[in-house]
């Protein structure tokens, strides 16, 4: 009883607090996010008072198996329902700002034209879509391999509920117009102080699992979600040092001011595609692709190799999104040099996870998972090729500001993060929710068929389009003026543009497929279908001959 | 020298060969003789639990 006197009056603080704040800010924006903040501590105020669970009825509809499981997995589950949810609002609002590119109408002021909604894209897709399903899948895999329960459940639940305020925050905040300004890194500094909270607390559940382990290595995979988490803390501290105009409003000041803040912004910038998406991802990949194959990884000190070159290479490579500016020329050539540099330890990790599939070739036929692997990993090659591409100055003097840098991102983020990462989810569901199989193995093709043709519509328009932009920007006439103003560039790009929202389109269609496939599992049902890989058998031509024909006599 | 100088200097020279020699440290500890059992160990420690804890 007291406990629960004790937990009412933090939250009734918190209320006070945040109506307080929104009696006395100038600043609208400011007062929705303090609105948002006080609805949650009513919310706990009355689950705490009436003794009303809406933790157990929410797990009654999404069909959660009650009591506890060996492993922690509630958490997890509530991880692979959240990656579902915002993936699908991430991809849907994608969609409408590849729209909004091709056809200017689709603009509705001022909450929801491209410059408020592109980073709503952004920060849906990468943080609250792939930071679910990093979350996710790292409390499933730290505690698999270490053969442990998580260090600390009741911080493991606050760090998924407060992600998902992080992410509500942020979204909302991109609406009301309330952004640093700085690329994937625009919320403001009181949703960065929240989120360096939960992050510190994401770390502290997983060293913890890692201490408390019952094996005596620590799996390569752990090697790397624990460098994203303890890289990531480190980038978003430093980058987002700030000072606040007031305790009261959502508008603050960079530390960092000129080609500095430019520097410290695209190190962040950077790192967070290197340790965020590449890191992370690549644990998924560690564990869940020697898992569904049924074989071990095929080189186990290769994938050490890569972890330390990864570490030691990546840090370096940020100043090559600033290819031509005011950073100093050494630093640019430093950055294009680690750059291309990071091509090797990259396709290292690439063959590696590749061929962890030697002698079981045939599984890509048969198994839908491991061809989405497969996919996902040939990706993840692609795309550390062309990066390091791009990262060298003359090819850069072609490619940058124009819309190679959007394909060379989206075959990146759909091809890899989002292929190995709807690989895990089908790994996971069955498993988490304790079913024989999903639903339906050929509902994975379709989305499998889907989701590549929509990237490589993305990527060709986008290549087509960047390179078509990048001539008509430099091009010169006899008497030394530029051929092209910049909205003739525009009106050659529509096409691509509409080109490009098809390949969104029906990677989002494949994405709404894997949705009904995994609420259909959930719920328990299993669709009659014939079985992936089966070879043609004809009952009626397998018999012996029993009167032979009668032989013809030559002419 | 200025400061900056002082840890750019530095940074090419002492700093940088400590780096390289980390760098190979780590990722050669793994060839070190004797440590071939360790590593098949590893790589096959996720088989061990095939009922994925349910």
């Amino acid at each position: 009883m007291e406990a629960v006197v004790k937990r009412l009056g933090v939250w009734a603080l918190v209320l006070l607090a945040a109506i307080a704040a929104i009696a006395l800010t100038p600043d609208s924006g400011f007062a929705v996010h303090m609105g948002i903040v006080a609805l949650v501590a009513v919310i706990l105020i009355v689950a705490t008072v009436t003794r009303y669970d809406p933790m157990a009825r929410a797990q009654g509809i999404f069909k959660m198996p009650p009591g506890p499981s060996r492993y922690d997995d509630d958490v997890i589950r509530w991880g692979v329902i959240a990656t579902m949810f915002w993936g699908l609002a991430g991809l849907l609002v994608g969609v409408v700002i590849a729209g909004q590119l091709a056809f200017p109408w689709l603009n509705l002021e001022p909450y929801l034209n491209f410059g408020r909604l592109r980073p709503l894209h952004t920060s849906a897709v990468i943080f609250a879509f792939g930071g679910n399903a990093l979350i996710a899948t790292s409390f499933y895999v730290v505690q698999r391999t270490c053969r442990t329960t998580l260090a600390f459940p009741q911080m493991a639940r606050f760090v998924f509920w407060g992600y998902q305020l992080f992410i509500v925050l942020a979204a909302t905040g991109y609406l009301l117009g309330i952004t640093q300004s700085k690329e994937y890194a625009e919320p403001e500094w009181y949703v960065d102080l929240w989120l360096t909270v939960v992050w510190l607390c994401y770390l502290a559940v997983f060293v913890g699992t890692l201490v408390r382990r019952h094996e005596p290595h620590i799996y390569v995979a752990n090697w790397f979600y624990l460098a994203f988490i303890v890289t990531i803390a480190m980038l978003h501290v430093v980058n987002n040092l700030a000072i606040p105009v007031s305790f009261l409003g959502s508008k603050s000041y960079s530390a960092f001011a000129g080609v500095q803040d430019a520097l410290t912004q695209w190190w962040y910038g950077h790192n967070a595609v290197g340790f965020f998406l590449t890191a992370g991802f690549l644990a998924m990949m560690y564990y869940f692709v020697p898992k569904q194959a049924g074989r071990p990884v095929y080189s186990y000190r290769l994938s050490i190799i890569h972890f330390w070159s990864l570490i030691f290479l990546y840090i370096w490579a940020g100043p090559h999104h600033l290819h031509y500016t005011a950073l100093p020329d050494w630093a640019q050539t430093l950055g294009m040099v680690f750059s291309v540099m990071l091509w090797m330890p990259s396709w290292g990790g690439m063959i590696n996870g590749l061929m962890t599939l030697n002698g079981a070739w045939d599984k890509v036929r048969t198994d839908p998972i491991i061809r989405m692997m497969v996919m996902a990993l040939a990706f993840y090659g692609m795309s550390t090729f062309e990066g390091p591409m791009l990262s060298i100055k003359a090819v850069n003097s072609l490619s940058h500001y124009t819309d190679w840098t959007i394909g060379h991102v989206h075959s990146g983020a759909l091809g890899w993060n989002g292929m190995i990462t709807f690989a895990c989810v089908y790994y996971l569901v069955p498993r988490l929710w304790q079913k024989d199989r999903l639903y339906s193995l050929r509902m994975i093709n379709w989305h499998f068929w889907l989701a590549t043709l929509g990237i490589v519509f993305y990527a060709s328009s986008m290549w087509v389009a960047g390179i078509t932009q990048g001539l008509m920007w430099r091009e010169y006439g006899a008497d030394g003026y530029l051929v092209n103003s910049f909205v003739d560039t525009v009106a050659a790009l529509h096409p691509m543009y509409v080109l490009r929202m098809v390949g969104g389109l029906m990677y989002l269609s494949g994405a709404i497929i894997m949705a009904y496939n995994i609420w259909m599992t959930i719920a328990g049902h299993l669709r009659v279908e014939a079985p992936m890989g089966d070879t043609a058998h004809d009952a009626a031509a397998d018999r012996p001959i029993v009167s032979p024909p009668h032989a013809q006599p030559a002419e | 020298m200025s400061v900056y100088e002082n840890l750019r200097h530095f940074a090419d020279s002492y700093g940088l060969a400590v780096i390289v020699a980390l760098y190979l440290t780590l990722c050669l500890w793994h060839f070190r003789p004797g440590a071939s059992p360790h590593v098949d160990a590893a790589k096959n420690s996720i088989f061990k639990d095939q009922t994925d804890g349910e």
